[in-house]
């Protein structure tokens, strides 16, 4: 089933605010066997000048993924997650992402067109914190087969 | 913590350390409950292969994250990455063995950009196959 076209512009400003924690960032930076001490070290974060330790530059998955299923799975995008694969990711880093932000994120489904027999959906995503732009991401995601012909 | 690279020493053409990754199992268990993208074909291989997968295959942001590593490693401060995009070009199949899959990553500069940005190139490659494409990062040096 082909997605609802109606749907481009759309925009899901719902999501929970996250709050970043600095144990979330050590088990994700574990997970991904990245040792720099800029993510779990405060000291070694100001040498760099930042006032904290910092996420790695793609920490903000872990948002945009909770955030992102408020679009995904709207029963009336009519998008069939298994058909799902992920396509194209960009993050633009404002500012590194720091304990202690509380992050909203406003979803919006800025593109819907086909691709071959695909469908290709874009997701642009803005995390701010207290107003301040921290991070935009923009995810595309490929629904296999689904494009009307 | 390696070295700060700072702008003025850097050319197009300079090439960033190459790191190889090994991707096991294991790996993409721990991705899965650190990122909380627990999508069955990350870890079952036997539903990952009814679907038409030759394998359970590793979360592309796995590979993004370990695709990174070679220009946080690189740049010394992983907050100098300002941009990082990246196109899935072929999904990495994670066998049930000792070895895993072996990530090939190498990245170079490929424009010196104003206010001490370069934009950095990013190639990944499993058995020879470019799992990424279009992969790029813009970094802020000192």
């Amino acid at each position: 089933m082909a997605l609802n076209r109606d749907y481009i512009g759309r925009v899901y400003p719902g999501a929970r605010v996250y709050e970043v924690g600095r144990e979330k960032i050590r088990e994700f930076a574990e997970a991904i066997g990245d040792t720099n001490p800029a993510y779990t070290d405060p000291d070694a974060a100001n040498a760099l000048g930042h006032p904290d330790v910092i996420a790695p530059p793609t920490f903000a998955t872990v948002i945009t993924l909770q955030a992102g299923g408020q679009a995904v799975f709207d029963p009336e995008l009519g998008l069939d997650y298994s058909l799902v694969v992920h396509g194209e990711q960009t993050y633009v880093h404002h500012r590194p992402i720091r304990p202690g932000d509380r992050l909203s994120t406003s979803v919006t489904i800025s593109d819907i067109r086909d691709a071959g027999r695909n469908e290709v959906m874009v997701l642009t995503m803005e995390l701010t914190n207290d107003g301040e732009k921290v991070c935009t991401a923009v995810n595309t995601i490929v629904s296999r087969g689904t494009a009307g012909g | 913590m390696a070295a700060i690279v700072k702008y003025a020493d850097v050319e197009v053409g300079t090439t960033l350390p190459e790191q190889t990754f090994m991707i096991q199992r294991g790996d993409l268990i721990r991705y899965a409950g650190a990122s909380g993208d627990f999508n069955i074909i990350h870890w079952n291989e036997r539903v990952a292969t009814a679907v038409g997968l030759p394998n359970v295959i590793a979360h592309g942001m796995f590979t993004m994250a370990e695709a990174a590593r070679v220009v946080t490693d690189w740049a010394g401060d992983p907050g100098a990455v300002e941009e990082y995009t990246v196109r899935f070009s072929k999904p990495i199949s994670v066998p049930d063995d000792d070895k895993g899959a072996e990530l090939v990553v190498e990245a170079q500069v490929a424009e010196k950009l104003d206010d001490n940005r370069v934009s950095v190139t990013i190639e990944a490659r499993v058995a020879g196959e470019k799992v990424l494409t279009g992969a790029r990062a813009i970094v802020r040096l000192r």
